[in-house]
């Protein structure tokens, strides 16, 4: 019985795929900005996956989601790139997702938009607002934005870590997405 | 102990040329043991903090350099004694330009290494500090390489002029050494 029901969400997910836009993986990309010791020091998540549907002509019924994997969090440095992977970091072991999935989008200005969502990381969902900037460009669609959050809200940083005079808390999250025009 | 120095004919070095030598001399001692120290920590807060900290001072260290060398440009320094034979006064003449040079270059050195491997260097953590190089993992172990190596051989340049100076109080006993510590030379 459960098969039967995964075969008809797999099919089901099957024919729905076509209606969401592609992510052009190329052109994407996921950065997150921390201040450490009031150095920026860039962080790219060098995996993650996007499902979009929008229309600019009717934002309201716009839907994303997005999917990123922790494990390919890269600051440029093995050294770094080991430790944030460990339990007081993003514990990636038992928390090998962060995902992002819209609840509201309204529009702010010309070509800005406002996607309320939940943001969840290392197993904690947070409601957030991520500013938007939209703009097609040949036959593809493209997302811009910088969403800030707070580290510590995520437990991003535990134990020793949590003294934000090293490693700031707040985080920008520059995300571009860049999908095909379904 | 004055009493039985040579009669006082040298000129001093100038009050500021005195600060900025034991300023310099001050932070080059804490520096190197610090970068020794910091680069065997295993990662953590406290291994981060030092880094910026090495980092600043560095910096400190280049600027107050500049300055020791544009001062000097306009005020030169006291003339050896007069009975010091030749060779060593080439020696001395020699070690001070290297630890001129090594003031400038060992901070570059590190500066140019922060670059290479992708940590902008930001002085105090307020005013960022340009990247003089793109982020460039084999640059940048090479440049490891290279500020160790220059900052051994500022070592070694620092024990020789350590032990010249000790050498001109103690052996020599004439009064070089007042010349940075002007107290030594006073009269009783």
């Amino acid at each position: 019985m459960t098969k039967r029901i995964l075969i008809a969400l797999a099919l089901g997910a099957a024919v729905l795929a076509p209606a969401l836009a592609q992510l052009d993986t190329a052109k994407s990309s996921m950065i997150a900005v921390s201040k450490q010791m009031g150095v920026p020091v860039e962080g790219v998540f060098r995996r993650f996956s996007a499902q979009v549907s929008f229309d600019p002509a009717r934002p309201a019924e716009g839907k994303a989601s997005l999917e990123i994997d922790i494990a390919s969090f890269d600051l440029g440095d093995a050294d770094f790139n080991r430790e944030t992977t460990k339990k007081e970091w993003f514990d990636a072991a038992k928390f090998p997702r962060a995902t992002f999935v819209t609840t509201a989008i309204k529009p702010a200005g010309a070509g800005k938009y406002e996607a309320a969502g939940k943001l969840t990381i290392k197993g904690k969902t947070l409601d957030v607002v991520a500013p938007v900037s939209f703009r097609s460009e040949g036959g593809q669609q493209v997302f811009e934005g910088v969403l800030p959050i707070r580290r510590l809200a995520f437990n991003i940083g535990e134990g020793e870590w949590k003294d934000t005079a090293t490693v700031a808390d707040e985080v920008q999250i520059k995300f571009r997405i860049v999908a095909a025009k379904k | 102990m004055n009493v039985s120095r040579l009669p006082t004919t040298m000129a001093e070095y100038t009050r500021t040329a005195i600060a900025l030598h034991w300023l310099i001399a001050l932070l080059i001692f804490s520096l190197f043991p610090l970068g020794l120290y910091m680069s065997d920590l295993p990662f953590s807060p406290a291994r981060l903090k030092l880094y910026s900290y090495h980092k600043w001072l560095g910096v400190t260290v280049f600027m107050l350099a500049i300055a020791r060398l544009a001062w000097r440009l306009r005020h030169p320094a006291p003339p050896p004694p007069a009975g010091m034979p030749a060779w060593q006064r080439i020696a001395a003449t020699a070690t001070h330009h290297l630890l001129y040079a090594l003031l400038i270059l060992v901070p570059l050195s590190g500066w140019l290494m922060s670059s290479a491997k992708g940590f902008q260097t930001v002085y105090l953590g307020i005013i960022p500090l340009p990247d003089l190089l793109t982020k460039d993992k084999a640059l940048g172990d090479m440049l490891l390489i290279v500020h160790q190596t220059l900052n051994f051989t500022l070592a070694a340049l620092v024990a020789t002029h350590l032990g010249a100076a000790l050498k001109h109080y103690f052996v020599d006993r004439d009064e070089v050494l007042g010349r940075m510590i002007p107290i030594l030379n006073r009269k009783p």
